[in-house]
């Protein structure tokens, strides 16, 4: 059985339909892009997955546990760490409160200074910025402490949205670099990137969405690595 | 020209005062900066809150101690009532709806309580020392419930910057989407506010029943200031709040003194108005 599975999942916003029929799967201890143009539902999906959206249609479990209708804190309770789109830390809190507020579940907070410790050998900056407000970091230090915040409910799986987004091309490298090291310390990971030649060399397999389908999956190394950059880019 | 030393005297008087109106402020902005909403009705919750302080403590001969924690506890009921009555069917609906649900909150209390109570002004009088301080009259009765404001402030802040629940308060108020990400149900964050918030309003009639006499229309008589400190000090902005409690305060106070308690709130109203001019975001807000 897959950590994550979906089958057939429907969603949308209003009379505007998002997603059709998608079906995805994640192993445990494996990475997986979801990669395509702008618009696609790429970060429809995420939020599908940690339940900030209904299910319309299909079914979405985890673990063997049936998510689908579970409001977004009960989906993170199950183990599933979403690090959303545009970051979303609470700017005028500090590092290390937005850390604390990573690890507000019960579970969590049961093993609160042990998990920070570990973020902080994992983001050394965030150690040592940690009580500046989170609003003052740069870019790619907000990406790290976001990622940093979804690590301290000890998810199962991690929920990654554009994490290169907004990244001077330097940034870029380092993120992904740690992104690796994440992956590394054992965690099952999802992501959704723009930045379809860097995921390819982070990730197992992937699959190429388009306006709401996925269009294709294969294994990291074997998809042929031009076609499906041009499909991901230009939708064609 | 006036002597000094009176003026010294309502400065002193000015921030006595203020004290307590910081912790009506504070507990009507925290809620504000959370969940989004004005509570119109807050001061009517407080009078309340006074009327069974002065049963207790006045007709049933309870100690003043008790009837203080009755009103808190009352206070904090009265915050959940209202949030899970009121506030929560009306999360998503237009910003006027919840304006007019609250506001129909103040009239229902206003008239009920004339109702219950008629518009008999009512109060507790303690005859408790006074202490002069080379010529500045420093009477108990206020120095007491200035403490315990300032006391009471002081363990808001650190419920809101030491616990869990209290940072994911102000978590909540900055991002609630974000916050639900986290695991909490941005509902239960909304409630604990609500409690506490309508603790504040409890402790704050348990505080103000020995200052002022209480009536129905007791609200009108607060109320307005109340907003007024919210919005100078920036709606949501706590600090702010706080200042800007003491900022009317002494202004009310000092003006009271060389004029009158009428004029120092014909001042008081005009700073506001000016300031919402000059600093529409609030005292403290960052410019820009």
């Amino acid at each position: 059985m897959s950590l994550l599975e979906l089958t057939g999942v429907t969603t949308g916003y209003g009379h505007f339909t998002a997603l059709w029929d998608v079906g995805l799967r994640v192993e445990r201890g494996e990475a997986v892009a979801v990669v395509g143009p702008n618009g696609a539902g790429k970060t429809t999906l995420l939020r599908v997955i940690s339940g900030v959206l209904p299910v319309r249609a299909g079914t979405l479990t985890f673990d063997g546990a049936a998510l689908a209708g579970r409001p977004a804190h009960e989906v993170v309770a199950h183990g599933i760490a979403h690090v959303p789109e545009g970051r979303r830390l609470f700017p005028t809190l500090t590092v290390a409160d937005n850390l604390k507020m990573g690890a507000y579940l019960g579970r969590a907070r049961k093993h609160y200074a042990e998990t920070l410790a570990r973020v902080y050998a994992l983001f050394p900056v965030l150690a040592e910025r940690r009580t500046q407000r989170a609003g003052s970091l740069s870019g790619g230090e907000q990406q790290m402490l976001a990622i940093g915040r979804a690590l301290m409910s000890r998810p199962r799986l991690i929920l990654l949205d554009e994490p290169s987004m907004g990244l001077a091309p330097v940034m870029v490298l380092r993120l992904f670099d740690l992104i690796r090291r994440v992956r590394e310390e054992g965690y099952t990971i999802l992501v959704v990137e723009q930045n379809v030649r860097q995921v390819l060399k982070l990730v197992d397999r992937a699959y190429l969405l388009e306006v709401g389908r996925i269009k294709m999956e294969g294994r990291a190394a074997e998809l042929n690595d031009q076609d499906f950059v041009r499909k991901a880019y230009v939708g064609l | 020209m006036i002597d000094p030393i009176f003026l010294a005297e309502a400065a002193v008087n000015g921030v006595l005062l203020g004290g307590v109106l910081a912790l009506l402020a504070l507990g009507l902005n925290l809620i504000f900066g959370v969940i989004d909403i004005v509570w119109i009705a807050y001061v009517d919750l407080v009078m309340l809150c006074m009327y069974l302080v002065y049963f207790l403590v006045q007709v049933y001969g309870w100690p003043v101690w008790a009837g203080g924690l009755a009103a808190v506890a009352l206070g904090a009921a009265l915050g959940i009532a209202v949030h899970l009555l009121i506030i929560s069917p009306i999360l998503g609906s237009a910003p006027i709806n919840q304006l007019l649900a609250t506001g129909g909150l103040l009239f229902f209390l206003q008239s009920f309580a004339t109702f219950l109570w008629t518009t008999d002004h009512r109060s507790v009088r303690l005859s408790l020392p006074s202490y002069d301080l080379g010529g500045i009259f420093l009477p108990l009765t206020r120095v007491i419930p200035f403490a315990i404001s300032i006391l009471a402030l002081v363990a808001l802040y650190l419920f809101l910057t030491r616990t869990f629940v209290g940072t994911a308060i102000r978590a909540v108020s900055q991002d609630r989407e974000a916050m639900g990400l986290m695991g909490a149900n941005p509902h239960r964050i909304y409630l604990v506010t609500s409690a506490v918030g309508g603790l504040m309003a409890g402790l704050a009639g348990a505080l103000l029943i020995f200052l002022y006499s209480v009536h129905p229309f007791f609200g009108g008589q607060l109320g307005p200031l109340t907003f007024m400190i919210c919005v100078l000090g920036g709606l949501g902005n706590m600090v702010g709040a706080f200042v800007a409690s003491f900022i009317m305060s002494e202004i009310i106070s000092i003006a009271g003194v060389l004029w009158s308690t009428e004029m120092g709130y014909v001042i008081a109203f005009v700073v506001f108005i000016v300031m919402i001019f000059v600093r529409p975001g609030g005292i403290l807000a960052r410019r820009g």
